[in-house]
């Protein structure tokens, strides 16, 4: 005789350890498999799109820091250089340097922060998180030297950057620089040939190249899925042709391909970094830009290659001081949209993991 | 004759029967408690401040001298706290069930010798009580799992159940070599034929044995039923206050305990050339402990379907030739050179080892739904 | 999946644990030890120097909470006097641009980050709170003169030099360093 079951509703977040911020999933089980996933978003959402329709373009920077606050400083660069697209502002040499310096530490440091929280999210009691954490810290340490501030930089101003770097910058990055890979190599040791770390992630949250493509993901999980696709070399912007560097590509796309391409872009921001600090021009911070902002009529969308993936931003101009319509495409927002394809058949733990593996934001989710 | 016994026998020299008969099994009871809860103190601030070195950190230092009072304070704590019980919990269940968990962990240690002599109680079948009476706590957190009314907390015990019966299996066969190679199952006379450490002896035994316990105590990598980062807290989710320092004390009583029986069985009990036994005695018990903090800060969890195939597919059937390994040898060997039985052991150890790795498939895939 | 490796990768990761276990904590026992913090930190506060101000409002136009209230009048010399400036840093995000749009300098974001509150009303800075004190210094945000006279900051990638060449002294055993105060 078959024992009757029927499967339960269970309510994951939005108060959960590993929702990241305030996600709420409700996750159908039938015992510990998941049937069914449904995404609940919206806790987070503080209406900066609406806002930024009321202020001016320099003083909407501030709340592009509130977007993905792991990675504040590509969000400033995504803006500012949608807002110099559309008013045709041309930067000086020095500050496209400083830029993609600052952004490259950004994708470190936010790749270190997704692999750290994955780790925790397979129960790895936060030893591989805090090993993170003291790497992490030394960029923090960097920002806040450069911009005062270790989480909400506003750094980067239309035309410009706010200040210039002081004198010790350099010296600690470079020192950072040749530190890295050794601790890299750290991480590979610990996590690389873990046989519980393997057996966890391969072959688990599998997001197929064609609905990856389909769903518009983009960054890192796009990439893990075996999808040549980044916007640094493919629609270049700033200065990013002028760097050798390589797109790690997984080929099956499951949770450890994400991990695996997390690990090897910090390499390869490494070798960005080392490129752009030998080539590092003296010069002016800023151009010249008026303090209130008159873009001429028009509409435009600049994107980046955010360290989540691809972050644009769609002004619409009416020469007035304040955008007319502000639209952020946060990436985790739409890789997010396959989670439900991903995690259907797999158990609760793989539920988890598969969504720490997408390295999701909720300030940028619910903006 | 143990030492409880000799104070028996002189009580029973000047008091009348009855007095001479229960003062000691109080003083034995009180003795137990207090090293019990002294001990789950000390393994508490031992692994905060271990576990923080590991992860590069200080760990608690506050509260005195090295924040050695760290866990008094915890405990004044949560002493205060509010106790709440769920609106549709089950309330007679919810409050019996910290009390299950808790109370055969302190029945584990009537049979530990920590000393020559000083055991509670040397029962004859000393091991086989331990077995029995360590799954008993089980039932208490299934049942805190289902009075809490809450689909985590059900989740958590459900796997309880699966885990600890899968676990138990391994962990019995491989004490069975331990019983086999000493010829009885009194706790006091296995610590007496060690000459030569059992971890020595049966290497494998005693890897089974260890990971079965680790499953056992819900520790790292098997902690599937507390996985902070799925079902937040487990079985303990809806607890607080007193009924919770309940389950935390349990749980680092388990841990206690276990070691101990580690150390009796495998690394030759208090048995060790110049210091004290009982110094020998807690020294075993925190490396033993140290090698489980340690295994915590480093491995991730496995997950629930791997796990049960782990016990099942791995474990088993290791022990089962881990046993008839032993038993051969027992029969067949002369007992006069331990060092040929130390090295054939070793080697099967490690082919079975290999074997093993290369063989068995852990755990299933995706799940058509 | 399968344990391909026999177990030699956790062995590998428990030998990188016990590596990290010898190597000096990196925290830093915060009320006693304190980091020395960015020259250009943007704390808790700000620092008004009214002598300075001339009232033109600019830093209010800038903030984009809208959070810096300014009332003037006209004065005997024909300029501004200031009646009233009040920031609630409550409300403020400490983004900085009110203290680089001051055209004369009167404005500097504070040094301060330890500044709780046991009320919401206790966090609106009043024209007599911003004025700069002992415990109320200017930092070098967006201002290159004052930065230059601020220490160095301590960076943990210099983790093998003494604060005062800019690191932050990592020692192995710092729970042996004494406490000085009275806490608990």
């Amino acid at each position: 005789m078959a024992i009757k079951t029927e499967p339960f509703i269970l309510n994951m977040g939005p108060q959960h350890p590993s929702t990241h911020g305030v996600f709420r999933m409700k996750v159908t089980l039938d015992g510990e498999v998941v049937v069914d996933v449904e995404p609940v978003i919206g806790y987070l959402h503080r209406g900066i799109e609406k806002l930024a329709e009321g202020r001016t373009y320099t003083q909407n920077i501030p709340f592009t820091d509130r977007l993905d606050y792991l990675a504040s400083m590509t969000n400033n660069f995504a803006y500012v250089l949608a807002v110099e697209k559309l008013a045709g502002i041309k930067v000086p040499e020095r500050v496209e340097y400083l830029r993609i310096i600052v952004a490259e530490m950004m994708r470190i440091s936010s790749h270190l922060m997704a692999v750290g929280f994955f780790l925790n999210d397979l129960g790895a009691m936060m030893t591989p998180m805090l090993y993170m954490f003291r790497e992490r810290e030394k960029l923090l340490d960097l920002f806040d030297m450069v911009c005062g501030q270790r989480l909400t930089y506003n750094y980067m101003r239309i035309g410009g950057v706010s200040q210039d770097i002081p004198d010790d910058f350099l010296p600690a990055l470079k020192r950072f620089v040749a530190e890295m890979p050794g601790f890299i190599d750290e991480y590979d040791q610990l996590l690389a040939e873990n046989e519980i770390l393997l057996v966890r992630t391969k072959g688990v949250g599998v997001l197929p190249k064609d609905l990856a493509i389909n769903i518009a993901a983009s960054g890192p999980v796009l990439r893990a899925s075996g999808v040549d696709w980044d916007i640094r070399r493919d629609d270049t912007y700033s200065i990013y042709d002028r760097f050798d560097f390589d797109i790690p590509i997984g080929n099956v796309g499951d949770c450890y391909d994400r991990y695996w391409v997390r690990m090897q872009e910090m390499s390869q921001s490494i070798r960005i970094l080392e490129q752009a600090i030998a080539q590092l021009p003296e010069g002016k911070v800023c151009a010249d830009v008026p303090q209130l902002l008159r873009p001429p009529i028009g509409e435009v969308y600049g994107h980046i290659e955010a360290p989540k993936g691809e972050l644009g931003f769609y002004l619409v101009s009416d020469n007035s001081i304040s955008p007319y319509r502000f639209h952020i495409r946060p990436p985790t927002l739409i890789n997010l949209t396959a989670l439900k394809d991903m995690v259907i058949g797999w158990k609760v733990a793989d539920l988890i993991i598969t969504f720490g593996s997408m390295d999701v934001c909720l300030g940028e989710i619910d903006r | 004759m143990t030492l409880l016994e000799q104070f028996q026998l002189w009580l029973a020299s000047m008091w009348p029967d009855w007095a001479a008969y229960i003062t000691p099994a109080i003083v034995g009871i009180l003795v137990i408690i207090i090293f019990v809860l002294t001990m789950v103190m000390v393994i508490i601030y031992f692994e905060r401040r271990f576990m923080a070195r590991f992860q590069i950190r200080l760990g608690p230092n506050r509260c005195g001298p090295e924040g050695i009072l760290q866990p008094i304070a915890d405990a004044i704590k949560v002493l205060f706290k509010e106790d709440i019980v769920p609106a549709k919990g089950d309330k007679l269940v919810h409050w019996i069930a910290p009390i299950v968990v808790f109370v055969p962990i302190l029945m584990i240690f009537a049979v530990v010798p920590i000393h020559k002599g000083a055991i509670l109680v040397d029962l004859n079948v000393g091991i086989v009580y331990v077995v029995a009476i360590s799954s008993l706590s089980t039932v208490g957190i299934y049942m805190a799992g289902w009075a809490a009314n809450n689909k985590y907390a059900l989740i958590s015990a459900l796997r309880t159940i699966a885990q600890m019966v899968s676990y138990e299996l391994p962990v019995v066969l491989s004490i069975l070599g331990v019983v086999l190679m000493v010829g009885s199952l009194s706790m006091n006379q296995i610590v007496d034929s060690q000459s030569i450490p059992f971890i020595l002896l049966q290497p494998l035994g005693f890897i089974i044995f260890f990971l079965g316990t680790l499953a056992e105590m819900n520790r790292c990598p098997f902690d599937l039923l507390e996985a902070e980062s799925e079902i937040i807290a487990g079985y303990h989710i809806e607890y607080s206050g007193m009924k919770f320092a309940l389950f935390y004390l349990g749980e680092y009583g388990h841990a206690v305990a276990y070691s101990c029986i580690i150390t009796t069985l495998f690394l030759s009990g208090w048995r060790g050339p110049l210091l004290p036994p009982i110094i020998w005695f807690l020294i075993k018990i925190m490396v033993v402990f140290a090698l489980i903090v340690w295994i915590r800060s480093t491995i991730p969890r496995l997950r629930v379907d791997q796990l049960m195939a782990f016990a099942w597919k791995c474990m088993l059937p290791m022990a089962v030739i881990n046993l008839f390994i032993v038993a051969a040898e027992v029969l067949w060997l002369p007992e006069v050179f331990p060092w040929i039985m130390i090295a054939v052991n070793f080697a099967f150890a490690c082919a079975l080892v290999l074997l093993w790795s290369k063989l068995f498939v852990l755990g299933g895939g995706r799940v058509e739904v | 999946m399968r344990f391909e490796r026999y177990g030699v990768g956790i062995a590998k990761g428990m030998a990188l644990t016990l590596r990290n276990f010898f190597r000096p904590p990196i925290t830093l026992q915060y009320p006693e030890d304190k980091l020395v913090i960015s020259r250009r930190l943007r704390g808790n506060e700000l620092v008004w120097y009214p002598d300075r101000c001339t009232g033109c409002a600019t830093c209010a136009k800038s903030c984009p909470q809208g959070n810096i209230e300014i009332i003037t009048h006209v004065g005997d010399s024909n300029n501004y006097v200031v009646d009233k400036f009040e920031v609630d840093t409550g409300r403020c995000m400490f983004c900085g641009l009110c203290v680089e749009s001051c055209p004369y300098e009167a404005l500097f974001m504070g040094l301060g980050y330890e500044r709780a509150q046991y009320r919401r009303g206790q966090l609106v800075l009043s024209k007599e709170e911003l004025q700069p004190s002992d415990i109320r210094q200017p930092s070098g945000y967006a201002r290159p003169k004052v930065e230059q006279t601020l220490p160095r900051q301590s960076l943990l990638i210099n983790w093998d030099k003494e604060k005062e060449e800019g690191g932050q002294k990592l020692s192995p055993l710092p729970m042996r360093k004494r406490r000085k105060g009275n806490g608990l």
